[in-house]
């Protein structure tokens, strides 16, 4: 069984890690656009970004005054067995949230949308957001539970579109260049970022497939598709072919990374989202084990080939096969 | 590189101050500055509450900020990082906002169009600063030295709240509009547009269009 203290306690740790340190894969894709990036003032804002994490690392205070809508995503092994079951869970998730937003402290961002009240611990209806996947596991070793926090922030800098099979490769990297462009102005987009794209799927599942490509995969990562991976880099350099930088000003830092993630969608659409996940790519990973083992990452590893399987059924096969 | 040039601004600056700055200077500030957007602007401006400030004696620099930050049991104050939240939401307060407050400089983040500032901040002899980035909320955070009240906090929760920051050194900011009411983004997105065409080559309009949709891409969002 997986302890519950164990698990609000990791939970405290991963907000507090999340808000303060930029994880190295984005880091070091930033620092290596920082050192082509020629014009002035874009290359001063990246200049000013990069002592930026150093001072919120020095001082352990949140790297962005905006510390986005904290949310979690929780993975399961398949023999998971979590001390007072899901609702304890739940509790723990939202107790830590709570205590972190007093401790760290985060911006109690979160309020009621119509009435504008406020718990100043960002904790509501539906606040955090707390989403689930499920991983097989041989047996003896499923038990352990993956905590991952994202506190993704930004108004701007995501859209939806509903395209169709005729728009084709030509309509995607349209609306893609859109969504870029127009949050893009200004720096609305706090780019650059880690850009995740969703086709397919139906309209709420293209957003989530999305929101996760851009805030679930480091940058580096490709999809295993090899002419989506293709996709992935030629967006990343159109993007950066702009002409903007940090802030909308003259540059070619947009794009850290693009991720495109797929789902089957109705035979008539091809349903597109467009995230961008901002200059502070807020997200920590643990690993808890039921034996209270408890190991810290940055990489949600959540795209497994489970996660995208097409299978009815899964079994030792499939997952060769995949591999 | 030499990059920018840097100067040290006062947050009841003179005229001639204010008159010294252009486009795309950075700036760091010292002095008093507040934070106030949509919730206090409503609480003051339409429901004409009594501002818990002297103003523009104690401070002429408003901040569109909600900073993270949490008031402890004892009174005293927690904060973190500071960054700004995006102006543009806020042109219609802005004019009264101003004649109100006396406020010389608006700090936030994307600054506002070049429509507002010659019609809002050119007559009050206000000029519009930009955060970095975004977000240097730790680099912000560390030129707060310390908090030095906040005001409105059990009516419009921490985030909306009225904080008053004592300042030294802080930012980096970048100047985004000067007494002229130039615009720097907007300078920027001149310079950009006419590389677009060349960007969109081989991509094609999407089939089911937008109600209102424009393939101007001049326009702006905002």
């Amino acid at each position: 069984m997986i302890s519950i203290d164990l698990i609000q306690s990791t939970a405290e740790t991963l907000m507090d890690k999340a808000a303060i340190e930029i994880p190295q894969d984005y880091l070091d894709g930033l620092r290596a656009t920082a050192a082509v990036e020629d014009g002035d003032l874009s290359s001063f804002v990246l200049q000013a970004m990069l002592e930026n994490y150093e001072a919120a690392k020095e001082d352990r205070r949140a790297m962005c005054g905006d510390t986005g809508c904290p949310r979690w995503y929780v993975k399961m092994g398949n023999e998971a067995v979590v001390e007072g079951g899901p609702v304890a869970l739940e509790t723990a998730l939202r107790q830590a949230t709570a205590n972190a937003t007093n401790g760290v402290p985060l911006r109690p961002n979160r309020v009621h949308p119509l009435w504008r009240t406020d718990h100043d611990n960002n904790v509501g209806i539906g606040a955090p957001e707390i989403e689930y996947g499920f991983e097989p596991a041989p047996p003896g070793e499923g038990n352990w539970i993956d905590l991952t926090t994202v506190h993704k922030g930004g108004l701007f800098g995501t859209d939806y579109r509903m395209l169709f099979p005729s728009d084709g490769i030509e309509g995607i990297k349209r609306f893609y260049l859109d969504s870029l462009v127009a949050f893009g102005k200004r720096g609305l987009a706090c780019q650059p970022a880690i850009i995740g794209i969703g086709l397919g799927g139906s309209k709420d599942t293209c957003m989530v497939l999305g929101k996760r490509a851009a805030c679930l995969r480091t940058v580096g990562d490709r999809n295993p598709d090899p002419e989506i991976a293709k996709l992935e880099e030629e967006f990343r350099e159109l993007g950066n072919s702009i002409g903007m930088g940090a802030m909308g000003f003259v540059g070619k830092s947009m794009v850290i990374d693009c991720h495109i993630e797929v789902g089957y969608c109705h035979t008539g659409g091809m349903q597109m989202s467009v995230h961008a996940f901002c200059l502070s790519s807020r997200r920590a990973v643990a690993r808890i084990w039921a034996d209270g083992r408890v190991e810290h990452r940055t990489d949600p590893d959540w795209f497994t080939p489970y996660q995208r399987r097409e299978t009815v059924g899964w079994n030792e096969a499939h997952r060769e096969a995949a591999e | 590189m030499s990059g920018p040039r840097k100067i040290a601004l006062s947050t009841t600056p003179t005229p001639e101050a204010l008159a010294e700055l252009q486009l795309g200077d950075v700036v760091y500030l010292d002095g008093t500055i507040y934070t106030a957007r949509e919730g206090v602007y409503m609480r003051a401006l339409e429901k004409n509450a009594n501002i818990p400030m002297e103003l523009p004696a104690e401070s002429a620099a408003n901040f569109h900020c909600s900073p993270a930050a949490s008031i402890n049991e004892d009174g005293s104050f927690t904060l973190g990082a500071v960054t700004a939240t995006a102006s543009f939401r806020f042109a219609k307060w802005i004019g009264p906002w101003m004649e109100r407050s006396g406020a010389k400089l608006i700090i936030g983040k994307g600054g506002m169009s070049s429509a507002d500032y010659k019609r809002d901040f050119v007559p009050n002899g206000a000029i519009y600063l930009t955060t970095v980035g975004y977000g240097t909320g730790a680099l912000l955070g560390r030129g707060v030295q310390a908090v030095k009240a906040v005001h409105w906090n059990e009516e419009l929760g921490l985030a909306q709240a009225m904080w008053v920051l004592e300042c030294s050194g802080m930012g980096p900011f970048i100047v985004a509009s000067d007494l002229q009411g130039n615009c720097l983004f907007e300078r920027e997105n001149a310079k950009i547009a006419p590389g677009l065409a060349a960007v969109y080559e081989g991509t094609r309009p999407a089939v089911l269009k937008r109600y209102g949709e424009t393939d101007d891409r001049t326009d702006e969002v905002i």
